[in-house]
Formats: structure tokens, C-alpha cells, sequence
């Protein structure tokens, strides 16, 4: 697990991979959403956010995750939720976060 | 475990987040975005708002927003018919279907409709409105039910004591300032009036002229050598300025007696310590002492001053403050019956008497206030100024001063050296 505060972020190609760690689930998980913004607007037309990571997600996670769907809304890039375990899963599916990102259980 | 279990977990520990934000954040900022993050995220709604109300512009300021585009107004104005109104709805959220009559609705319709706000809930604390949450569509795409209404308005209604706090504090930050400045212009008032007494005072005396502003500069150079805080260095000055305020009393023709007055002028002269008590004590002075340095500041450390013949500890330090500085202004200015005498002459006097008349520290500290202006050591030039730069720069000041310490320090007293 990451320890540091920065987001974990790397970009192959057409696709940003992020890694949501634990400070997802903090005030500091701003940063995932404006790394992705920024990456978008560079001209990733794919996010891929991995839960390799988090075991959890809180609200402020989820708030976190719903504005990276928002910057890929606005330019028609598709967001990838990856190695969720099966309990995030099911918490995407009930609050409609599957409704607007792929998800990929671990 | 069952979904709607997960959720209700879910939602119930953003409610409980939330209250521990807001009670337990010092950054406000910081407060409402973490607080924002929380209230999206228990429901997942994709978009929304929260703004602070401000009752005297009548102006919505949003503080955090989601998804609401670069082109939604950072700042809306509210009428006062619907300030009416959201008091009137209390805590409960507003469907914007149901708000078209508000004239806030009417004027931001397009930004509202076009970026799907369904619901619109006013923050009131204490029957004040305080701000407004809006709040788009949640990412299930339902509406909201009014179990979720029950808690976006719960989290709603905690934001809105965190905005009410702030409010406070805010306001609680403008009366201190306030204050500040009221008590400021106190303070200069304070001094223009000391100084225009002094003068007075002055005034009187021809012999002696600008004698209570020059016994206030000094005593104010004693306490500052002495290392005394500010306020303490201007309540001395003070005491310093109004010591002879009793003389205002005293027949001009006695104090302007070219000769040495006879023993009943003299009696009445040396009632003007207690005069001057009588005229200072109904006065509410920012400073404590200062009628007590009027008093005191003809007594002597070895009981022989007056009026009360009191000796050394039962003397107020600012009286003997006073006194060495009334003393020291005596010897270096010329009187009517008697020429102005030489440094070096000064030095020796104070040497002399110090633990007789005047407490071995302070002329120490005076001593030393002098050396350090003549070596450099500070950047005022107060006793230049006072005394004229010949008089203090006359040859020998310095090592007669060094003289003076040294003499203090070998001894720990200037007593043993007076009264030998
Ligand atoms: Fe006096
Ligand atoms: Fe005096």
C-alpha cells in the first residue's frame, strides 16, 4: 500500500491507471479527481481506477469517485472501476455508481 | 451481507462523519469540502451545492460545488420575499418543482433546470437562514425518497450549525476588533490629555518649563532600561508626567520665587504630593499606581522624604522611579537659585545617594540607559535630546559611568560605597 500522499497515477497510452489506495476515502482523494481531470483534458480517453488497494470505500470516496465520472462525462471517456473486492461492488451497484463506470471485480 | 443493509451502513456513517466534521474541524474550508464530499457521497448524487447565506448583502456565496459547470453563478442574490419563504419551509428540502414561485427560482431557472438541481434544502439555525444545499440527481438515477430527504436534510441541518459557528466566530472577531481600536483610541486620548495636564502644570512653573514632561521622558527611559514591558514603560511615563500635578494648587508667586521661599511657602509647596493624589485617585486611569507616584514621589529611601517619611520597601517602586527621574531633571536643569551642575557632578550625586535617596537598581538602570545611548547600543537618542548633545557627551561621561556600574556590580549595592 501507497504510503504517500500524492495520487498514484500513471498513463499508458490512450489510458490513465489510478490506483485508489486508502486516501480515497480522505480529503486528500481530491487530488485523484484533479489528476484525472488533468489527464483528460491531455487526452486520455480512459480511466482505469484500481482498488487493488482499498478495502473499503467511505462516502467521501464514493463523492470522490462520482467526480471523476463527471470529468469523464464531460468528454465522453470511459471510466473503468477495477479489482474491486465483491463488498465495493455491491455498494457501486446499490448506490448506481454501475450505472456510470464499468466494474471489474477483483 | 443484504444490499440494503450495506447502504443503510453506508449512509448512516456519512451522517455520523459529518457530525464529527463539523463539530471537530478548526479550518472552516476544509469543514464544508469534506463535509460536501459526505453529503454527495451517502446517496451518490452526481451534483450539487452548498452556499453561505449573507443577510445583510441578501447574497447566496456557494462555498463547494460538484458538477454544476463553469458557468453556474459563484454568488446569487436572494430576495427578501424568499428569504420569508425558506424560513417558512424550515429544514425541509424544497422539491424544485414545487419552487417555481420563488423569485431566487425564477431568476436562476436555467442554470437550475439545466443542470438537473431536484432538490433545494435551506440551512436555518436559530430561525435564521444561514445558507442552502442543492442537490442534483443521484447516480441510481431514482428520485429521492423521503427516507433520503430525512437524510440529506439531517446533514443539511449540520452544515448549517458549522456555517452558524463560523458566523459567530466571525462576528464574535469584528467585536473584538472593534474593541481593540475603541480602546486604542482610549489609550491615545488618555495620553493627549496627560500631556496637555503636564503642560498645564508647566505652564505655571516658568523656572522649570517642559520639567513634567521631561520627569514622564525619563522615568519612561528607567522603566524601558529595566527591560519592562511596553504597557508597564507607558503607565511610568505617565506617572511620570502627572507627578506634580499638585503644584496646580500651589500659589504661582511660591513657585516662581526667584529666592528660596521662607517656611510657609515651604509647607505649602510640600502639600503638592498629596494634592496631587486627591486630584488623581476619582480618575479611572488605564494604568494602576499612577495617583500613588504622585504621592510618593518626595519620599527617600532612609525615611527622611515627605509627606509620610516612608522608608525603602514601604516606598511604591513606581514612586521611586518617579523620584530619581524628578531628582535627576532637578540636577541637570538650571533653577532659579540654582545653576544647572556637570555631568560628572550628577554621576557622583546619584552614586552618592543612591540607597539613601534613590534605590541602588534604578540608578543602575539609568546609568546604564545613558552608557548604552553614548556606546551605540540603541538607536535612541532620548537623553541627547533631553540633557543637549555637549552636556552628554561631555569628556569622561563614559568611563564615569562604567565607573558608576562597576562600583554596583563589585558591590551588589552602591549603599556600602554612599555611606561610607
Ligand atoms: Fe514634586
Ligand atoms: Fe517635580
Amino acid at each position: 500500500m501507497s504510503i504517500t500522499q500524492e495520487a498514484d497515477i500513471r498513463r499508458e497510452g490512450e489510458t490513465a491507471v489510478v490506483y485508489a489506495n486508502e486516501y480515497l476515502n480522505k480529503i486528500t482523494g481530491e487530488k485523484i479527481e484533479r489528476e484525472c481531470r488533468d489527464k483528460i483534458a491531455a487526452g486520455c480517453s480512459r480511466l482505469l481506477v484500481s482498488f487493488r488497494d482499498t478495502e473499503i470505500v467511505n462516502s467521501i470516496g464514493i463523492s470522490i469517485l462520482l467526480g471523476v465520472i463527471d470529468a469523464a462525462s464531460g468528454a465522453n471517456a470511459e471510466v473503468v472501476f477495477t479489482d474491486v473486492n465483491p463488498d465495493t461492488a455491491h455498494l457501486f451497484e446499490t448506490l448506481g455508481l454501475s450505472r456510470h463506470a464499468r466494474i471489474v471485480t477483483a | 451481507m443484504p444490499q440494503s443493509e450495506q447502504k443503510l451502513i453506508h449512509t448512516f456513517s456519512a451522517l455520523a462523519d459529518i457530525g464529527q466534521e463539523v463539530a471537530h474541524k478548526y479550518n472552516f474550508h476544509e469543514m464544508i469540502r469534506t463535509s460536501f464530499h459526505l453529503l454527495l457521497g451517502s446517496l451518490a448524487i452526481m451534483r450539487g451545492g452548498i452556499a453561505r447565506y449573507s443577510r445583510f448583502g441578501h447574497e447566496l456565496n456557494f462555498l463547494a460545488v460538484r458538477g454544476l459547470g463553469d458557468d453556474f453563478p459563484v454568488s446569487a442574490s436572494i430576495d427578501p420575499a424568499d428569504e420569508r419563504e425558506f424560513l417558512t419551509a424550515g429544514m425541509s428540502a424544497i422539491e424544485v418543482s414545487q419552487a417555481k414561485m420563488l423569485i431566487f427560482f425564477q431568476r436562476y431557472q436555467p442554470f437550475v433546470e439545466k443542470k438537473g438541481i431536484e432538490l433545494i434544502i435551506p440551512m436555518i439555525v436559530h430561525d435564521e437562514l444561514v445558507g442552502l444545499v442543492m442537490l442534483g440527481e443521484k447516480a441510481s438515477g431514482e428520485p429521492f425518497n423521503s427516507a433520503d430527504r430525512a437524510i440529506v436534510q439531517a446533514m443539511a441541518r449540520h452544515i448549517g450549525v458549522g456555517i452558524y459557528q463560523r458566523n459567530l466566530l466571525a462576528e464574535l472577531e469584528r467585536k473584538a476588533e472593534q474593541n481593540r481600536r475603541l480602546y486604542e483610541e482610549m489609550r491615545l486620548t488618555y495620553a493627549d490629555t496627560v500631556k496637555s495636564f503636564a503642560a498645564a502644570i508647566d505652564y505655571k512653573d516658568k523656572y522649570t518649563e517642559g520639567h513634567s514632561v521631561r520627569v514622564g521622558k525619563y522615568s519612561e527611559l528607567i522603566a524601558k532600561s529595566l527591560g519592562w514591558s511596553e504597557e508597564r514603560v507607558e503607565g511610568v511615563a505617565v506617572a511620570g508626567y502627572l507627578h506634580d500635578v499638585g503644584k496646580l494648587t500651589v500659589e504661582k508667586r511660591i513657585i516662581n520665587s526667584p529666592t528660596r521661599i521662607n517656611a510657609k511657602e515651604s509647607a505649602e509647596l510640600s502639600k503638592h504630593p498629596v494634592v496631587g493624589y486627591d486630584i488623581l485617585l476619582p480618575i479611572h486611569h488605564p494604568y494602576t499606581d499612577v495617583p500613588l507616584a504622585a504621592k510618593y514621589h518626595h519620599e527617600r529611601l532612609d525615611g527622611r522624604g515627605y509627606p509620610d517619611g516612608l522608608r525603602d520597601d514601604q516606598i511604591p517602586y513606581i514612586a521611586k522611579i518617579v523620584n530619581l527621574a524628578d531628582s535627576f531633571d532637578a540636577m541637570t536643569t538650571n533653577r532659579p537659585y540654582k545653576a544647572r551642575r556637570p555631568a560628572h557632578e550628577v554621576i557622583e550625586d546619584l552614586q552618592r545617594n543612591s540607597g539613601k535617596q534613590f534605590a541602588p537598581e534604578l540608578v543602575t538602570a539609568l546609568c546604564e540607559g545613558m552608557l548604552d545611548e553614548l556606546e551605540g547600543g540603541s538607536e535612541d537618542k532620548s537623553f541627547r535630546r533631553l540633557l543637549g548633545r555637549e552636556y552628554m557627551e561631555a569628556e569622561g561621561i563614559i568611563p564615569m559611568l562604567r565607573n558608576a556600574l562597576n562600583g554596583i556590580n563589585a558591590t551588589g549595592s552602591l549603599t556600602l560605597i554612599a555611606s561610607e
